[in-house]
């Protein structure tokens, strides 16, 4: 199995929606074909469309912030010895994370649509954020979709969603966390799907819910491209570390690199140890509208996950990392709770940045491999959010947060 | 292909009354319970719909998915469910059983083992909710050939285009759901439009069965009564649900609200 050479990455699928033939899909109600017909449809004429584009740059670059910095971490360097360390700082978005670009575009297409209402899941708060703030400033109306026990846990952005005029929905089925909350959004999807966009908050769900997603996200590595050949004058070896969860942001770190030889450009993907469907080899599962690598019980049940990081509690994964892992161009590994935790202590130790507990995962592995590496290969590590929403969390676990 | 969906049909069709069909969940509460409330509503109904329970359901609304979690805690598999059908369908007064579905408990059993053992316990016909035409194609095939009728949704939202072409692909019994939404949720199209749906359907292919559900509560059952078919479901979970609340035999309870629905589409 590999990859189609010169095909963008989220086009390397069949005409029902399947990539590799057998991952994705669109496992949807009837109610919700026509809807998202429509979608699929309008995504595909806007991704083409010189107007929407410069509409979309426009808002990247003045309401999201622009180009996000790319610098090398000299401390954690000469710590660790081996491979020189960078980090590309998609924290510093307006916004605080990655979910900033595709919560943007997603109301830009709703506001395309003629809807007035946009639905979105959120499980760590960061996409749930950024589309209610996206709402705001298209005059749209937000409800956002969150498990109540992340709601407890990642309170601050519950508040800032709230401030920023979104609707809050509690969901208390099941594991109570991400999973439930896409599957209860993705409900009331089809009972209001004539009024209302789909926000899927990774790139996860039917087809055209991850197209928009990782299309979106696509700036990270549009910039970082960039910003590597202006620091280096080519592409040297690099290591691409990032979490995955739903897995949006490593998409987006991704794609500009995808064709380059695979020993040229190495990918790796993190997981959280007890939400990590690549890493433990799980059974393909139907899970919120696709095929994908899932926890599940023995009688397909879908699984309960852990994770100290609410943004990683997801039993599933994007089926365009199912492709990835399938045709071996990216490498997936795990890492567990206090791994990720003793990488925040290690990281503030050496350098003024603040990574959530997501991108600490991305971080544990950064440490673990770079005294391996040659001083002429580099590693980059993309930290996509910004720890202020965690501070609490990881104050109760280790018992200090720095300023 | 007769099967016994076919007879239900005919026999109200002579008695000129809609079908009543019945939606509950296997294993709820319990796998023996949710036996005996087959049984005790048998002599009611005219079909028979079993859910089978999924933790990460798309289309049910509170009433459905509180029935699911709980057959699910209580430890409802799919073998088990098949156990139960197989003992049901020994009973004198049992009915056509319709098994409903989200795709991933069938595609974690394996397609073909899955219909099989449907064929082989008496299952008369598959609503699989997520698995829309024409993806369910192949497995609409594979259905036919083992005599299971296998059941195409048609929605508000579909267009006149590709309905013709679910209805040319549907075995013979057709579901339509009435207005969008979940199922439970209150019915926010009029009767008048969801009859003039249902019409349409029916023009396509006067010959299929066509049975609407979702929103079919005692208050709505009666204006209905021109369809084919009619499916009462979260009015169904939601009699159990406070029967077991209250302590009460939701068996008995259960076959009291469907004599009173029937009563009203007689």
């Amino acid at each position: 199995m590999k990859l189609k050479r010169n095909i963008q990455l989220i086009d390397q699928h069949n005409n029902r929606g399947f990539y590799l033939d057998k991952f994705g899909g669109n496992f949807v109600a009837e109610t919700a074909i026509k809807p998202i017909e429509d979608l699929s449809n309008l995504f595909e004429k806007l991704r083409k469309n010189k107007k929407f584009l410069k509409k979309r740059d426009k808002y990247f670059k003045y309401y999201l912030g622009g180009e996000t910095p790319f610098f090398k971490l000299e401390n954690l360097t000469k710590y660790l010895g081996g491979a020189e360390i960078w980090c590309k700082d998609v924290s510093a978005i307006n916004g605080d994370a990655h979910k900033a670009y595709h919560a943007t575009v997603n109301a830009l297409i709703c506001k395309e649509s003629g809807k007035k209402f946009l639905a979105g899941d959120t499980g760590a708060g960061m996409f749930g954020k950024n589309l209610a703030m996206a709402a705001k400033e298209m005059k749209l109306k937000a409800k956002i979709f969150m498990g109540t026990k992340d709601i407890s846990r990642q309170a601050l952005n519950v508040s800032f969603m709230k401030k920023a005029g979104a609707e809050v929905v509690p969901v208390d089925t099941g594991s109570r966390t991400l999973v439930d909350a896409v599957s209860e959004c993705m409900r009331f999807y089809v009972s209001n799907c004539q009024t209302t966009h789909l926000a899927v908050g990774s790139a996860i769900g039917a087809n055209v819910f991850l197209k928009i997603c990782a299309w979106s996200t696509s700036q990270i590595s549009r910039e970082l491209k960039s910003q590597v050949i202006k620091e280096f004058g080519k592409i040297p070896k690099l290591h691409l570390l990032n979490v995955v969860g739903g897995g949006s942001s490593a998409i987006g770190f991704w794609n500009e690199f995808i064709h380059y030889n695979k020993n040229h450009v190495k990918l790796t993907g993190i997981e959280a140890k007890y939400a990590a469907p690549l890493t433990t080899n799980a059974k393909i599962a139907i899970l919120h509208g696709a095929a994908q690598y899932c926890l599940q019980d023995k009688n397909g049940q879908i699984a309960d996950t852990h994770s100290i990081s609410a943004g990683l509690d997801y039993p599933g994964v994007s089926p365009l990392h199912c492709m990835l892992k399938d045709t071996k161009r990216a490498k997936y590994t795990s890492c567990s709770d206090e791994e990720a935790l003793n990488a925040l202590k290690l990281i503030w130790k050496y350098e003024n940045l603040r990574p959530s507990l997501e991108p600490a995962h991305a971080w544990a592995e950064c440490i673990k491999i770079a005294p391996k590496l040659k001083k002429d290969e580099v590693i980059i590590v993309n930290n996509c959010g910004s720890g202020a929403k965690d501070a609490g969390i990881i104050k109760s676990k280790i018992g200090y947060y720095p300023k | 292909m007769k099967n016994e969906i076919d007879k239900a049909f005919e026999i109200t069709k002579k008695e000129k009354r809609p079908t009543l069909i019945s939606f509950t969940v296997a294993g709820d509460n319990t796998s023996k319970k949710s036996f005996e409330i087959l049984k005790s509503i048998s002599n009611t109904i005219d079909i028979a719909e079993w859910g089978i329970a999924f933790n990460c359901p798309g289309a049910d609304g509170p009433e459905i998915q509180n029935s699911s979690y709980r057959a699910i805690k209580n430890g409802i598999t799919l073998d088990s469910t098949f156990s139960l059908i197989k003992k049901y369908k020994k009973l004198k007064n049992s009915k056509p059983l319709i098994l409903m579905g989200y795709y991933q408990l069938i595609y974690n059993y394996g397609e073909k083992k899955f219909i099989k053992k449907c064929k082989n316990v008496g299952v008369a016909g598959l609503i699989v909710v997520d698995l829309p035409w024409p993806d369910n194609k192949s497995f609409a095939k594979l259905c036919k050939k083992n005599s299971i009728c296998f059941v195409q949704l048609i929605a508000p939202t579909t267009t006149k285009k590709r309905m013709k072409l679910i209805v040319k692909d549907s075995h013979q019994l057709i579901y339509q759901v009435s207005n969008v939404n979940i199922t439970g949720g209150k019915l926010k199209s009029t009767a008048k439009t969801i009859l003039n749906n249902y019409k349409t359907i029916k023009s396509i292919n006067p010959k299929k069965h066509v049975i609407i559900g979702f929103g079919i509560t005692k208050d709505t059952i009666g204006n209905f009564k021109a369809a084919n078919g009619l499916v009462v479901g979260s009015a169904c979970c939601k009699v159990i649900s406070n029967a077991i609340k209250k302590r009460q035999n939701p068996a008995k309870n259960l076959n009291i609200m469907l004599k009173d629905l029937k009563s009203k589409i007689i």
